[in-house]
């Protein structure tokens, strides 16, 4: 695998309070995560964990309170230039979760489109813009692509608006896709076509996707890697099946549980976890997942656990899970 | 975890068991008024539900299923408008009932818990406040009672009482959602009606709540109609599940049996579009198209577009609900059929 993109020890805080009151809210805390080429990694957890936050921070929207972004080696902290930003807006574009407010409602299709590739590709001319306007819209399954491009928003459903948002992304001929919770606005119908147009773009386009979702079992069809975020940290990473089929640390054990699944009976145990994730603000030491953990023992109230490799590829920041135990908390 | 079942209500109209079921919709119909003509929101639906029975109502967006829940609960404001059918609660109509009739039964015998409680709650009033309003307005007048009351319904739903004093914006999620569900049970009333009331929360807290529904509904015996668009939530808790189309009942039966053999294609393509964490990993295929502009439906049936087992009739007569082995099914693959045919599709 070529490495694409890496983050190493990625941090961000928001200052919080007035000025009396000062306090840290740390969004994320050292995030360090690859991506490939070719590559749908997951990136899963609830509202809170600091998954959106990793998403802006990748799109230069957030300047990173420490730590680094490598994009293709390079550190993209470097990057300084009006020229050089553009082009790395292109290369890492984002798509958005809600489809109503992500794409200006008085232009048509076109619009939209046809503005990035001015700005991020002047070398082509109008009909080669609306050549590769065309191109992409097909490439997201929007038929006839020549029709749709005079549509205005309102025209179309939610999960064409979702495809237009990937279109957009497309003309800009990126490496990497951030999309932040694309299809989780969208009806569960119209959900796993939008999921495998993302599995054939990776194949056909060759390109990357940093997929955000609070729903770990889409995360199942179409990632390679799952990543799943605890409180603002790394809980647990590695290939899909394998977290999926034997998640290490407690979290994953708790998420996993608790996806409704026709398919299988209802658990309902006496220690259903019923506790919610905390903001961290002014965190002490120690795994922040400790007061809902029911294995907790001494070490994780003062010591914070480093991810640490358990098996090919599939990491866990779990004190209990790397002493080499056991680890069954939830299901 | 024992609580009464709290007689704070003056009025103590004994809720005597009335004759057929608690709640009954026949033929109900909602028609929103537009600049293109009448828009049939809600068609012709018609159900029973009994004292403490348990019906999940799931569909996509823009099918009708939260307009149906507003007819019922008699809270539609213009262009939307009953425009025939009925309702019938604890034998008393619904349709026509004035505003003063409509308060003296919300919270009292029906509660409505809707989805959003961010938005439902009142932001600059404590919850305590909110509770003592809906109680006041049924005549509790005793502080100590509504103190007391107050503080009990939200231990039932696992707050803290001392949350009483906080405002909406100081709670989670997941917690005023929970003292949206304590307010609708301060009169422990016959029916609660929730709108999505978890689709705003992560799937852990979104489990725990529906946990929680579950046990008080089993504790205090009250009837739930649960409005979702997540088929899979209501899978282990419902008794019935009614799958709506485009306005129209497109399945109506026994939830585990919804789920083990869906009969309309619609139902089917639903279930293979769920991402299962368990089992093999299947293909899925969603269900291709999007639902039909209900200002102008399909002449025929209204899923004959996107169905996969389409026949030459469907695009020409709409079909009726035939009744296969107690399930009713909007879908000619099921007429006069003797229930041994189940469709599914999509498999790999």
């Amino acid at each position: 695998m070529t490495e694409l993109l890496r983050t190493e020890r990625l941090t961000r805080h928001f200052k919080i309070g007035g000025a009396l009151s000062r306090r840290t809210l740390h969004a994320v805390d050292d995030v360090s995560i690859s991506i490939g080429e070719r590559q749908i990694v997951a990136l899963a957890g609830e509202s809170g964990s600091g998954k959106s936050t990793i998403a802006r921070l990748l799109a230069k929207v957030y300047k990173p309170t420490s730590g680094e972004i490598y994009f293709q080696g390079q550190p993209v902290s470097a990057i300084r230039s009006r020229q050089d930003r553009l082009r790395y807006a292109g290369l890492v574009p984002m798509v958005f979760q809600d489809p109503f407010s992500s794409i200006n409602p008085v232009f048509r299709i076109s619009h939209g489109i046809l503005r990035g590739l001015k700005l991020h590709r002047p070398e082509l001319s109008r009909p080669q813009r609306r050549a590769e306007a065309i191109r992409v819209l097909d490439l997201v399954g929007l038929t006839p692509a020549a029709e749709v491009l005079q549509r205005f928003p309102h025209e179309l459903s939610g999960g064409q608006r979702q495809r237009v948002g990937f279109a957009q992304a497309l003309a800009l001929r990126p490496k990497l896709i951030v999309a932040d919770e694309p299809v989780s606005m969208l009806d569960v119908s119209i959900r796993i076509g939008l999921l495998n147009m993302m599995t054939e773009l990776r194949d056909s386009q060759g390109v990357s996707i940093l997929y955000i979702t609070h729903d770990i079992a889409s995360a199942r069809y179409v990632a390679d890697r799952l990543i799943v975020m605890y409180a603002g940290r790394i809980a647990e990473q590695g290939p899909v099946e394998d977290v999926l089929a034997s998640p290490r640390h407690p979290y994953t054990q708790l998420l996993l549980s608790a996806v409704p699944d026709p398919r299988a009976p209802l658990t309902i145990t006496a220690e259903t976890d019923r506790g919610e994730p905390p903001r961290v603000i002014d965190p002490t030491p120690g795994c922040r997942f400790r007061w809902r953990c029911p294995l907790a023992i001494d070490e994780c109230h003062q010591v914070t656990p480093e991810l640490s490799r358990l098996a090919p590829e599939h990491d866990a920041a779990c004190h209990v899970a790397r002493s080499g135990a056991e680890v069954r908390a939830f299901g | 975890m024992a609580h009464a079942r709290a007689d704070v209500n003056p009025r103590s109209a004994g809720s005597g068991p009335a004759a057929g079921p608690m709640l009954a919709a026949r033929d109900l119909s909602v028609e929103y008024a537009t600049d293109r003509g009448p828009v049939v929101a809600v068609d012709r639906v018609t159900f029973d539900l009994d004292q403490g029975e348990f019906i999940g109502i799931v569909g996509e967006s823009g099918c009708g299923k939260s307009t149906l829940l507003f007819a019922i609960a008699q809270l539609l404001v213009p262009p939307a408008s009953v425009t025939g059918g009925s309702v019938t609660f604890k034998g008393q109509s619904m349709v026509g009932l004035t505003e003063k009739d409509l308060a003296a039964i919300r919270w009292k015998d029906m509660s409505v818990v809707m989805q959003s409680a961010m938005n439902a709650l009142n932001p600059v009033k404590s919850i305590g406040a909110q509770f003592k309003d809906a109680m006041r307005a049924h005549g509790v007048t005793s502080r100590e009672q509504i103190a007391g009351r107050s503080a009990e319904v939200l231990k039932m739903v696992g707050i803290d009482p001392v949350h009483l004093k906080s405002y909406p914006h100081q709670l989670s999620g997941g917690m005023r959602q929970r003292s949206m569900i304590a307010m609708a049970m301060l009169f422990t009333p016959d029916l609660v009606i929730m709108d999505e009331p978890t689709s705003a929360l992560d799937v852990v807290a979104q489990r725990s709540l529906m946990i929680q529904i579950k046990e008080l509904q089993q504790e205090f015996g009250f009837a739930v109609i649960f409005v979702t668009h997540d088929m899979s939530l209501v899978s282990h808790f419902s008794d019935r599940l009614m799958v709506m189309y485009a306005g129209q009942v497109a399945e109506l039966g026994a939830t585990r049996r919804v789920f083990d053999s869906p009969l309309h294609p619609y139902s089917a393509g639903l279930m293979e579009a769920f991402p299962s964490i368990r089992g093999p990993r299947l293909k899925l295929t969603g269900i291709p198209g999007s639902p039909p502009d209900l200002a102008r439906p399909p002449q025929g049936c209204r899923f004959a577009p996107r169905c996969p087992k389409v026949m030459a009739r469907c695009e020409t007569t709409p079909p009726d609900l035939y009744q296969v082995d107690g399930t009713e099914v909007r879908c000619f693959l099921h007429e006069g059929a003797n229930g041994l045919a189940t469709v599914t599709q999509g498999e790999e």
